[in-house]
């Protein structure tokens, strides 16, 4: 079956049919086509997967559609998209604010920004109700009830009175779903709506959104950069490339045998959970890092003397090593403490406990006694673009560290950010640039080589590859990998993202509310894992294949409200760590 | 909530001591005899020195600063050198004046400059941003005597409109808070114009845009509450400003409040007039602050007052 015949869908008129949509931006350069035209057809039930890297047009589709294109800088100049019988393309202001939510609905990547702070969960579903005309004033509420129960939100009464700061990420996008499906809309525009969540809570927002498109039988256009979400999801799929389409396909054909090489490339850089291949053997080398009984407490001050009067225990006697030469992967959802502990290393954060950064105690220092540790130690940050300064040139960031630890001077610098821009992969002649006219790759392999720049023992990466396309992933990866073979490099490998982890890992760790859950050799944890917890994470991750559906998690009741926060003078209960087999350690079940 | 106003305003009485140091000490160093002031340039030495001795001055600093809070504590600011009056009681009787002046003038400031902000922020980088954005500009610029009697001159002397000065009637009070507010107007026209920009490309305006909400709607409740919230930390350290141009706004007028107190006290030295006007302006300039900081929840749920 070829991409043209499924667009009919059996000779049913498609919901939505976008044509040839063709949008520039204007930029100082002139203007720049962002799309290029760009057609397909959604039918009423279907879900029509938008796939591509970062700047390949797929949130500008969304936006287009949605008549929300910036102005002025962004317009349709050719083109056509028809809801129904309605050209949206022509349409004026009035006449589109009456099809937003209430035809075509949107929810967006960022859950945690896209609720107004100021409002309670109930005012803004009902303005939306209100603003329709779905329901008269006094039936609003009623309505907004009964809307959060449609979308499984726990305790839906209390939730109305609440502040979208009071709701976590999972919440708050459930709410957004809510306000989208308020006016039963035929068309639902999610524009990487599971991004910015954790693994579980991504699951159930995926499940919740296939439910309610059975129930309802709305049209769904997803846009997402993970080809496992397309998997799971998707009935058609197209591939978007800088603004034109490569590839349109039903999305098992697309998985088993993508047409276009840019599809391939882009299939082949997916991470897959079970597939990594063996790590290299090591030689029992030396421990670098050496941490005992390491916590981290945060103080909450409050009362009439602003005392402290509660403690978040971020991290919480955790013990752990990493050899010479060697990955140890700290996995976990967000708040667990993994970056707490990487900070905590570099001496960024007050903690208690012991930590030796090859054989150095690094505990008890001042700032000027913490810098020659901190030579053995570097780190990588999530964001390489904030994690740059935008007012240096990039030579002298990778060679700042040098002069401030007063290893090099003068014209040795030049020699050396030369040979570190070459070690990770970039030409010299790039040395004087300034971080903007960098891609984020390019970017990111800058902040490696800064770290590289004092030759430590050890590099924290925490997220470091979050934040790039899959294909700029794979390559950062291996330029790591390279790294670590020849020069030894342990890493403190910090991610969310069990597929990445089990490419680069010797050893996994498994936290929860700042203690470790299992820790152990790579193939032990992610393969035979035994706590019912990280059973739950790998459970979650979304299987890039849609053969194969995604098994369903186990029963997650009470893990979401659990808190690291407690009163002075209590504090977690203590999980203790059994030996499931040799150097695989599991916490006690309770 | 109760033990965090309780911590402030002990925090506030420990600012106001420290005040009391501060104007105590330069006072003290000022190098202008108060006793010659009260007796006369014909006085003789004899008589500035009975004075002075009288009046206690020539105690060591530390006695007469002692003394000096210990009758505070006791509410006692003291009598005025020259007025042959109660301090308390002259503040007392010039305070609603000015107070009354402060507010008409915020509630001037805030319309003015809010108002001017919103539009240009909506209209932004067209000819009607640029030309508010020029206005607020020349009334940040303009010193605020030579606006009060611009304003005077062709409001009151040539198109009376207004009275010329006095207090009494509402009219009374157009001129006065327009000079005294246009200051701040032109700096809060400037921060929410930046605050609104900043607020209007947030995801959750672009949420209530895809919502379908009418535009109106989507500026009065979503963009203006968001966009206010920095300017309300910036009423209470206003007040601060406001003392100083009221000093010169109630000479202009002559409106009938503390400032002038204050302007006669400073030009003869009239050291306890000095002091407690100073004590009563840092009292507002503290009470203003901490009633921005607990506003601050009321309208933003994300803050706690702990």
């Amino acid at each position: 079956m070829s991409a043209k015949d499924d667009t009919g869908r059996g000779g049913r008129r498609p919901v939505l049919s976008v044509r040839d949509l063709t949008v520039q931006v204007a930029t100082e350069a002139g203007a720049k086509t962002v799309l290029d035209g760009l057609s397909f057809d959604l039918v009423a039930g279907e879900t029509l997967a938008l796939a591509g890297e970062s700047g390949s047009g797929k949130s500008m589709t969304a936006l287009a559609i949605m008549g929300l294109l910036p102005k002025p800088m962004a317009r349709i100049t050719s083109g056509a998209i028809r809801l129904g019988e309605t050209e949206l393309t022509t349409l004026d202001e009035a006449n589109y604010r009456r099809i937003r939510s209430a035809r075509i609905a949107m929810i967006f990547q960022e859950p945690m920004t896209s609720l107004n702070p100021l409002m309670r969960v109930e005012t803004q579903l009902c303005e939306v109700l209100l603003e329709h005309g779905i329901c008269a004033r006094g039936e609003a509420p009623a309505r907004a009830l009964r809307l959060l129960q449609d979308v499984r939100l726990t305790e839906p009464e209390r939730r109305l009175k609440q502040y979208p700061h009071e709701l976590s990420g999972g919440m708050r996008q459930r709410v957004m779903i809510a306000m989208a499906l308020a006016c039963e809309p035929e068309v639902l525009i999610a524009d990487e709506p599971t991004t910015a969540l954790d693994v579980t809570v991504q699951a159930e927002i995926l499940d919740l959104v296939r439910t309610l498109q059975r129930e309802h039988g709305t049209a769904v256009l997803m846009i997402t950069h993970d080809m496992g979400v397309v998997a799971e999801m998707a009935d058609r799929v197209v591939v978007l490339r800088a603004g034109r389409e490569e590839e349109q396909a039903p999305v098992r054909d697309l998985f088993a045998a993508p047409r276009t090489d840019y599809a391939r490339a882009l299939l082949a850089a997916v991470p897959r959970l079970g597939t990594a291949s063996a790590r290299p053997e090591r030689a029992e080398a030396r421990k670098v890092v050496e941490v005992d009984d390491l916590s981290v407490r945060f103080d909450l001050a409050g009362g009439l003397l602003n005392r402290t009067v509660a403690r978040v225990h971020a991290v919480e006697n955790v013990s752990f090593h990493i050899h010479a030469g060697e990955t140890l992967a700290l996995v976990g959802e967000s708040g667990c403490g993994k970056s707490t502990i990487g900070k905590a290393l570099m001496g960024l954060v007050p903690w208690q406990g012991s930590i030796r950064v090859d054989g150095v105690q690094t505990g008890g220092r001042s700032r000027a006694a913490m810098r020659p540790v901190l030579r053995d130690i570097q780190m990588v940050f999530q964001d390489p673009g904030a994690s740059l300064d935008a007012r240096m040139p990039v030579g002298a960031q990778v060679t700042e560290p040098m002069r401030v630890h007063g290893l090099v001077a003068g014209s040795e610098l030049g020699d050396r950010a030369e040979w570190l821009f070459r070690r990770v992969g970039l030409s010299p002649d790039m040395l004087r640039r300034y971080p903007h006219e960098f891609s984020g790759g390019q970017r990111q392999r800058i902040c490696i080589a800064r770290a590289l720049s004092l030759g430590p023992k050890v590099i924290v990466a925490d997220e470091s590859v979050s934040a790039l396309d899959v294909s700029v992933q794979a390559q950062v990866l291996d330029l790591l990998r390279e790294l670590q073979e020849a020069d030894g490099l342990a890493y403190l490998f910090i991610s969310h993202d069990m597929a990445v982890v089990e490419g680069v890992a010797d050893r996994v760790m498994v936290m929860r509310l700042g203690q470790v859950m299992e820790e152990g050799p790579r193939d032990a944890v992610l393969r035979d894992p035994r706590h019912p917890y990280t059973r739950r994470l790998l459970a979650a991750v979304p299987v890039p294949d849609p053969t194969r559906a995604r098994p369903p998690i186990p029963d997650t009741a009470g893990i979401e409200a659990a808190s690291p926060i407690f009163p002075v003078g209590r504090g977690p209960a203590r999980v203790a760590l059994e030996e499931a087999r040799p150097g695989h350690r599991v916490a006690r079940a309770t | 909530m109760g033990a965090y106003i309780l911590r402030r305003l002990l925090e506030s009485a420990l600012i106001l001591l420290g005040i009391t140091l501060v104007t105590f000490v330069l006072l003290y160093l000022v190098p202008a005899d108060p006793a010659r002031q009260i007796a006369g340039r014909s006085a003789t030495a004899e008589t500035v020195a009975n004075i002075r001795d009288q009046l206690g001055l020539n105690d060591p600093l530390f006695v007469q600063y002692g003394r000096y809070l210990w009758n505070l504590a006791q509410g006692d600011m003291g009598r005025s050198y020259l007025q042959r009056a109660e301090v308390a009681d002259l503040i007392a009787a010039r305070l609603p004046a000015s107070l009354l002046l402060m507010l008409s003038a915020i509630v001037t400031e805030l319309i003015i400059g809010l108002t001017i902000g919103v539009v240009a922020a909506l209209r932004r980088n067209r000819p009607m941003d640029h030309s508010l954005m020029i206005f607020s500009f020349v009334s940040i610029s303009a010193p605020q005597f030579v606006i009060g009697i611009l304003l005077l001159y062709v409001f009151a002397v040539k198109l009376a409109w207004f009275p010329i000065g006095g207090y009494g009637t509402a009219a009374h009070f157009v001129l006065p808070s327009l000079t005294l507010g246009l200051l701040g107007a032109g700096w809060y026209s400037r921060m929410m114009r930046s605050s609104m920009i900043d607020v209007l490309s947030q995801d959750f305006v672009r949420t209530a845009r895809a919502k379908g909400l009418a535009k109106v709607r989507i500026v009065t409740r979503h963009v203006i509450p968001n966009a206010i919230l920095p300017i309300i930390a910036m009423i209470g350290i206003d007040i601060g400003l406001f003392m100083s141009g009221i000093v010169v706004v109630e000479s202009v007028f002559g409106w009938p409040g503390i400032g002038q107190l204050a302007w006669q006290a400073i030009q003869r030295i009239d050291i306890p007039v000095i002091m407690g006007v100073t004590m009563v302006s840092a009292a507002a300039i503290v009470i203003g602050n901490l009633l921005a900081d607990l506003a601050a929840p009321l309208i933003d749920p994300r803050i706690k007052t702990k």
